[in-house]
């Protein structure tokens, strides 16, 4: 990362680590700075000769600075977003700096989760791109004394064909900045024809300080005299130090004290979980020093949990009558005709995010204010938890974003960062949180473990003439809100309200759980039991008709349509209906294209083989998928080939989108093959990667086969939407080889071997 | 005292001598490109070379170092970038990248002892390193990709 700018490198012992902060003047997007204004840190686009936007600066020596405000977690959107800025600039992106934005409301919103930087930023960018090269031709236009409509740009200069003029962008960036900024009605945004990286996309920015170990994560954040911490956290959520006892602690060479952290008020959301912190020279020291410690704790009510009696809690539930979130017809007067009637009940357990790098942050708190480097996803709700916990105003709290080892939207949650930054305040220097893979494991914001009921009758043709589907699941906003036990419209909205299939009669409902463990997003999120219970649903009622699932698939979803959400709360991922309709004609055509790349029905299956077929649209993407599994005679199931169809509108990198499918079916893989969190008496069962296994490459996917669907409808998201047609795909892969149908996740529990 | 050789320079530690290696690389000497993952030997992403093989350094204890030669990802090759390195960036490996050093230690130590691995050979090799992007078929492509160019 030795391009990164770095104002505070005198800093670091280890160099490198990204300094970025506020701008000169707003994207119109966002609130624009007043002269009077104090700017929290410069970046090197603000420092920049000309710098029309946050986004933006151009140096005298043609350096171009694009400020990427999203966090980097693998998904290249550090360097996506970026690409954009600069093909509209009609920039040469080897002359293209990229330097990351610390947490600041004027970038707007920074919380990169939701698959949406992409679809959030793309007019942004390009609208900060097009102001920077409208404001170089007019000043080029003002010096050769021509029309601004007789100029244009070629790659980093402006030309004047008629007379043979070039000048250089830094060469004109020093006139360029003396002149107003344009409005956005006044920009001329580039054809698609002349587009130099959108659609084409280009490697990582940081592929090589990737791969010689000089990129910074947040595990690799150093400041002078730091200090190193390890937590132990209240084993069961909710729970409180009675006393606790340091001596032995304090005798291991390297640990300096212990430190009380306090216990979070109220509901948990980012607050620390509360503790004892072991403040170290050096991260083993604090790890040995914790294993000394002798706390007897309060549990709290959560002792009450236990995962196979709530498992058993959720189905009961979801038998019964729900809250109706969706309804079309009467399902309820077709069942009770006496036709033949399928039920089916599925499962799916808590599920950690195990990103490789564990929970990390580096604080200092000094004068009244906090600066931290963290691995973060959200570095506002960073700021905001910080100034909470130390009741310091959040202009006080800097938070850089260093790079993620893995996010996956666990690192949406600061929770981590405020742990740091409270400990610094107690010690008085600049400390370093660490926490163990076991701390990851126990102490996650997990998926919520669902069970669906699902009930359908079927006619005489084969389809179902009435659909019921109740979902349980303890909701993410338990975390804000204790007492939350309903899925929220966000949450239902994935996968479960926008059912894609064409049915005379529909009733969606969702039931009551109470959250014993924190609850939050993962990698694509409600879609994943959702999409497991409905696509594996269909196939298992493609059998029961005697269908191909193929064909059966297509049938459901019918005719070319937009769906019609009249009295259903469907946020559609917050984005327009008009921009992003639900097309299920889309659905369609990914399913069609999927069957034949991946040669479905044309390709001849021995015994133990077998290929399964899904498809789902999340993050306004659909999606199709076709698993192929070999499953031994040792029950042991490999999966050869997987074939994924998306489209997701316009892709800007489709080498980017190519890869975070590939990684999504690995990611799938973990889920089916050994995701499972467990709790007994409140508190987490598994603790490192022997009982929390995720997939290794003879288990992953040997070669993921990704089709993107050439589009001009607007971006949507890549990250998330192709983890959950897998699971389903795979699963329904499994029933074709062996006769084995999954309901239940994962499968280490269908006794294949 | 336990002295030891790290990317080629004489190093000397006096400090507890259960202390992992990767804690010394890491928190005593600076060397950050080697990571932690789960500390006791199961992903990988800590891996380095001991006398030339690969080594979970956050299990190796500094007192079974004692002269022998630790090769980081710091010190794998003095000028410019090692094929192994070279095919990462030519097959596009990386997401996150922060199991990928370890991966390319693995790789590096397998294709020394191994010219042309074969794919039941690669994931043996490389089943003790963990990527939870999934890269796998990548790094898979890469190897291969390294294999004819190693020295």
């Amino acid at each position: 990362m030795s391009a990164i700018e770095n104002v505070s490198r005198r800093r670091f012992l280890a160099g490198g680590i990204i300094a970025a902060g506020a701008l000169v003047l707003g994207v119109r997007y966002y609130s624009k700075l007043s002269s009077g204004d104090k700017l929290p840190h410069d970046t090197n686009a603000d420092r920049a000769t000309l710098h029309p936007n946050a986004f933006l600066g151009i140096d005298a020596d043609g350096t171009v600075w694009i400020v990427a405000s999203r966090s980097e977690m693998g998904t290249t959107s550090r360097t996506t977003l970026p690409l954009i800025v600069a093909d509209e600039l009609d920039a040469d992106w080897k002359r293209v700096k990229i330097g990351q934005a610390i947490g600041d409301k004027r970038y707007g919103d920074q919380n990169t989760d939701g698959s949406h930087s992409i679809r959030s930023f793309y007019d942004a960018m390009r609208e900060a791109g097009a102001t920077a090269r409208f404001m170089l031709i007019q000043a080029a236009a003002k010096q050769w004394g021509v029309p601004a409509a007789e100029c244009e740009t070629d790659l980093h200069v402006v030309v004047h064909r008629s007379t043979n003029r070039k000048a250089g962008y830094g060469e004109l960036a020093s006139a360029a900045a003396k002149l107003p900024i344009p409005s956005r009605e006044a920009l001329k945004f580039k054809p698609k024809s002349a587009w130099r990286y959108v659609g084409k996309g280009e490697v990582s920015y940081d592929l090589e300080a990737l791969v010689t170990g000089k990129a910074i994560y947040g595990m690799d954040a150093r400041v002078d005299g730091m200090l190193y911490a390890s937590v132990e956290h209240p084993p069961v959520l909710g729970g409180k130090v009675k006393s606790y006892e340091d001596k032995e602690v304090l005798k291991v060479a390297g640990v300096r004290q212990t430190v009380p952290i306090d216990p979070f008020q109220q509901a948990p959301a980012f607050q620390p979980l509360g503790g004892i912190a072991v403040i170290a020279d050096n991260t083993w020291a604090a790890f040995q020093g914790r294993k000394k410690l002798n706390i007897s704790w309060d549990n709290g009510p959560n002792e009450t949990y236990d995962s196979d009696p709530y498992k058993n809690e959720l189905r009961e539930t979801a038998h019964k009558p729900g809250k109706v979130v969706r309804n079309i017809g009467d399902a309820d007067a077709v069942f009770a005709k006496g036709s033949k009637v399928y039920e089916a009940d599925y499962y799916v357990p808590l599920l950690a995010h195990a990103t490789m790098e564990p929970m990390v942050a580096l604080a200092e708190f000094k004068d009244g204010k906090v600066t931290a480097w963290a691995p973060t996803q959200n570095p506002q709700a960073a700021q905001d938890i910080i100034s909470k916990e130390l009741g310091i105003a959040k202009e006080d709290v800097i938070c850089h974003v260093t790079l993620l080892g893995g996010g996956f939207g666990r690192k949406s949650k600061p929770d981590y960062v405020a742990e740091a930054a409270v400990l610094s305040k107690k010690v008085g220097r600049p400390v370093k949180v660490v926490w163990t893979r076991e701390d990851d494991i126990k102490f996650d914001y997990y998926n919520a473990v669902a069970s669906m009921y699902m009930k359908a009758a079927l006619g005489a043709d084969g389809k179902p003439t009435a659909w019921l589907q109740r979902s349980v699941f303890p909701p993410i906003p338990s975390i804000f809100d204790v007492n939350a036990v309903y899925g929220d419209p966000s949450h239902l909205q994935q996968g479960w309200t926008d059912i894609p299939y064409d049915l005379p009669n529909l009733r969606i409902e969702n039931g009551p759980a109470k959250a014993h463990v924190r609850i939050g997003w993962l990698r694509s999120v409600a879609n994943i039991y959702h999409a497991f219970a409905i696509q594996c649903f269909t196939d298992e009622l493609a059998h029961a008709a005697g269908r191909d699932p193929f064909d059966y698939l297509l049938d459901l979803i019918g005719e070319p349509r937009t769906i019609d959400f009249k009295g259903v709360d469907y946020p559609n991922y917050g984005a327009a209906f008009d921009a992003y309709p639900w097309e299920t004609g889309r659905l369609r055509h990914v399913t069609e294209m999927v069957a034949e790349k991946s040669g479905w029905g044309k390709r001849k299956h021995g015994k133990g083989t077998g290929m399964g077929i899904a498809a789902h649209r999340s993050f306004l993407t659909y999606v199709a998928t076709v698993v192929e599994v070999e499953v031994n005679d040792q029950g042991e199931v490999r999966i050869p080939r997987v074939d994924t169809v998306l489209d997701a509108g316009l892709v800007v990198n489709p080498e980017a989108t190519r890869a975070q499918f590939e990684g999504a079916a690995v990611f799938g893989a973990s889920i089916v093959r050994s995701g499972e969190i467990t709790a007994t008496r409140g508190a987490i069962n598994q603790s490192n990667f022997q009982d929390y296994p995720v997939a290794r490459m003879a288990e992953a996917p040997y070669q993921t086969n990704v089709y993107i669907v050439d589009s001009d409808a607007p971006p949507a998201g890549v990250g998330e939407p192709g983890v959950p047609p897998f699971v389903a795909a795979f699963c329904n892969a499994i029933y074709a080889a062996t006769g084995k149908r999954v309901r239940d996740l994962p499968i280490t529990k269908l006794g294949l071997s | 005292m336990i002295q030891l050789k790290v990317n080629g320079a004489e190093q000397s530690f006096d400090g507890d001598p259960e202390m992992p290696l990767l804690w010394y690389l890491r928190d005593v000497l600076g060397l950050t490109g080697s990571k932690f993952g789960c500390g006791v030997g199961l992903c990988g992403a800590c891996t380095v070379h001991v006398n030339g093989q690969a080594t979970r350094s956050c299990v190796a204890a500094m007192r079974d170092t004692a002269g022998k030669e630790v090769t980081t990802v710091e010190g794998l090759e003095k000028n410019g970038l090692h094929p192994v390195q070279k095919a990462w960036m030519q097959i596009n490996v990386p997401q996150c990248g922060y199991c990928q050093v370890g991966q390319i230690m693995q790789a590096v130590a397998l294709l020394s002892s191994k010219k042309k691995p074969a794919d039941h050979e690669i994931d043996e090799a490389m089943s003790g390193n963990i990527c939870r992007c999934g890269t796998y078929q990548r790094i898979r492509a890469a190897i291969k990709a390294a294999a004819g160019e190693m020295p």
